[in-house]
């Protein structure tokens, strides 16, 4: 970060000047989470989610490799290899509840995290290629997640799977030899379930690439802030360490305490029980259902039950439920407003909370069956969710009229408490 | 407050005791310690023998029908084992045999238990190269000694399984076993 008054990494052991002429790591850590990177001062607790989604990828793959060392990938023995973690290995059943759990939570403090950026701007100039990784990070998350539900083998991992490959079917002209070569055969079997966890396997490490591709993308800038403000002073920040560690550590153990709570006390909560049947092909569940942070693009796909012109219902949902998500690739140039963040952005905020009730609405009826008052419930929602990106936000953005700015971060922190005065950071 | 943030110097005389903030960062970072800790045991005891492959680290056999100068094969952890009841003559033949005679010097009452004499319990291994073997089934030859023989090299052991003549360096080994009544022993 190219902040002049950056305190600048100075090591004083023999050893760490030896190490700094030769491979300056040290130095990249000190500059990236150190005391190296100065940080808006004003941050909120909103901007805690990303170092608690690093947090959720580490407890997502150390307790992956660990399950991997018990896990057989054959389709004769999957179910039974589970069932062999939870009740033979040492600590199997807290490895695998971390693992199952920890997936949840990790999307919940996505969504937070995505949030946060739709509300303040995040995604706006300068910080365009940040919010662009970020997106391929979730669509990477979204794979992941998918294939390692399908490895235990069980009867909503068989039929999610059958769903999910029969989708690519939907594709014209390619669409049956492409989901033929997809499942190395003519339906989820033995084929599918191997390369799936390999590929939940490597993934993983694909996204830790892109998270260091999107947080070097993002301290290039620096840090966005509640006001949308840029840094412009000495004032307005303050050093990443000890300032922000020590806020993300209490966040952290705010986070382990629920993800414990939900891990020792309702491992099975958020999970489908049909998931503890083995696979049956000949038996199809009453109700379909991918796992909860699916639900709000399930019922988008869902959404879509008439032909239109040459495309019929079954692509037309799959197109949408793509594009529900691709259409946020656009969101910096769709918004024209050059105010970033919406505490300053009345009429734009209005809309930011409609469209939280609409992914609301889309989530609770993703997880309810293909039947009224649902079905009705997610054609309207989806209507908004794409009027909101594609017609609502562009011309909101266009016409506002803001709130006054204030003139730095200083000036917005000193504003709110009339006797402080600020003491510089150590 | 404000003034103690404002007007509070970094340094501080020593014995000034333990500023508040100080106090924080040291219960925090050892509670954090702590909590690693914590979560490396699992970590780490995930690797030990599951319960299943505990399971199958101890066999029980039922050594009723065996009769004296009978010997069955059974499995224990997946390789072949000897269960023998020796007969008064085996018993006073391993007895008689002077220690110094032999290459792994060990008598009789080493290899068994105290009361049960007659049972003979030893690997099927032969501790030359892993061979089973000849001598625990009927009819099978049972070498020079009256115990067992391996074919593949040409060691012969005596009536208490010990190495009397051929390449093999140790007699067959005697794994970890116990009444649990007298009827049934427990390997392992």
């Amino acid at each position: 970060m190219s902040f002049p008054w950056a305190n600048e990494y100075k090591p004083s052991h023999p050893f760490m000047q030896w190490m700094d002429e030769r491979l300056p790591v040290p130095r990249l850590v000190y500059n990236a989470v150190g005391a190296g990177y100065p940080v808006p001062r004003n941050l909120n607790y909103w901007w805690n989610f990303g170092f608690m989604a690093l947090i959720c990828l580490t407890i997502q793959i150390v307790t992956g490799i660990v399950l991997a060392m018990h896990y057989a990938a054959n389709a004769g023995i999957a179910f039974d290899s589970v069932e062999h973690i939870m009740r033979d290995v040492n600590w199997g059943w807290l490895m695998r509840y971390v693992h199952a759990n920890g997936a949840s939570a990790f999307f919940v403090v996505i969504y937070i995290h995505i949030f946060r950026g739709f509300y303040y701007g995040s995604y706006k100039a300068p910080r365009e290629m940040v919010w662009l990784l970020g997106v391929v990070i979730f669509l990477l998350m979204m794979a992941t997640a998918f294939m390692g539900y399908v490895l235990p083998w069980g009867q909503m991992s068989f039929w999610g799977a059958k769903v999910i490959t029969g989708l690519f079917g939907a594709i014209p002209l390619v669409g049956e030899p492409l989901q033929q070569w997809l499942l190395g055969g003519f339906a989820p079997g033995n084929a599918a379930l191997n390369r799936f966890f390999s590929l939940h396997y490597l993934l993983p490490f694909v996204i830790v690439g892109v998270v260091v591709l999107h947080i070097w993308a993002l301290h290039t800038p620096g840090s966005n802030n509640p006001t949308g403000v840029p840094v412009k002073s000495e004032s307005d920040t303050v050093p990443f360490y000890p300032y922000f560690i020590a806020k993300d550590g209490w966040t952290v153990g705010a986070f382990l305490f629920v993800l414990a709570a939900l891990t020792f006390f309702a491992p099975n909560l958020l999970g489908h029980p049909d998931n503890y049947i083995p696979a049956n092909p000949m038996a199809t569940p009453a109700h379909i259902v991918p796992e909860w942070y699916f639900w709000p693009f399930y019922a988008i796909l869902r959404a879509f039950t008439q032909n239109f012109l040459f495309f019929d219902a079954k692509l037309l949902g799959v197109l949408a439920m793509f594009g529900s998500i691709l259409i946020w690739f656009f969101l910096p140039w769709l918004d024209k407003s050059p105010v970033r963040s919406a505490t300053y952005r009345p009429l734009y905020r209005k809309f930011f909370w409609v469209l939280m009730v609409a992914m609301a609405v889309l989530f609770y009826c993703g997880g309810k069956p293909a039947e009224e008052p649902y079905v009705v419930m997610s054609q309207l929602a989806t209507l908004y969710y794409f009027a909101h990106f594609l017609i609502i936000v562009p011309i909101v953005s266009s016409i506002e009229r803001p709130d006054p700015l204030p003139y730095s971060i200083t000036e917005a922190v000193l504003d709110e408490d009339e006797g402080a005065a600020l003491s510089p950071a150590q | 407050m404000a003034e103690e943030a404002v007007t509070d110097t970094p340094e501080l005389a020593a014995g000034d005791g333990v500023r508040r903030r100080d106090f924080i960062n040291l219960a925090a970072v050892s509670a954090a310690g702590v909590g690693g800790l914590a979560t490396l045991v699992p970590l780490v005891s995930q690797m030990s023998a599951s319960a299943d492959v505990l399971a199958a680290s101890s066999t029980e056999v039922d050594i009723s029908a065996i009769k004296p100068g009978q010997s069955i094969k059974a499995i224990f952890r997946d390789q072949p084992l000897f269960v023998r009841n020796l007969t008064p003559a085996e018993i006073s033949e391993a007895n008689k045999v002077a220690l110094g005679d032999l290459r792994d010097p060990q008598t009789l009452a080493d290899r068994t238990k105290e009361g049960k004499e007659n049972w003979l319990i030893t690997m099927a291994v032969c501790t030359h190269l892993g061979c089973v073997p000849l001598g625990g089934g009927e009819g099978e030859p049972r070498g020079e000694f009256g115990g067992y023989f391996c074919p593949c090299h040409g060691s012969h052991y005596d009536t208490a399984a010990r190495i009397r003549k051929g390449p093999a360096p140790l007699n067959l080994e005697v794994p970890e076993y116990e009444f649990t009544s007298d009827t049934v022993v427990k390997i392992g």
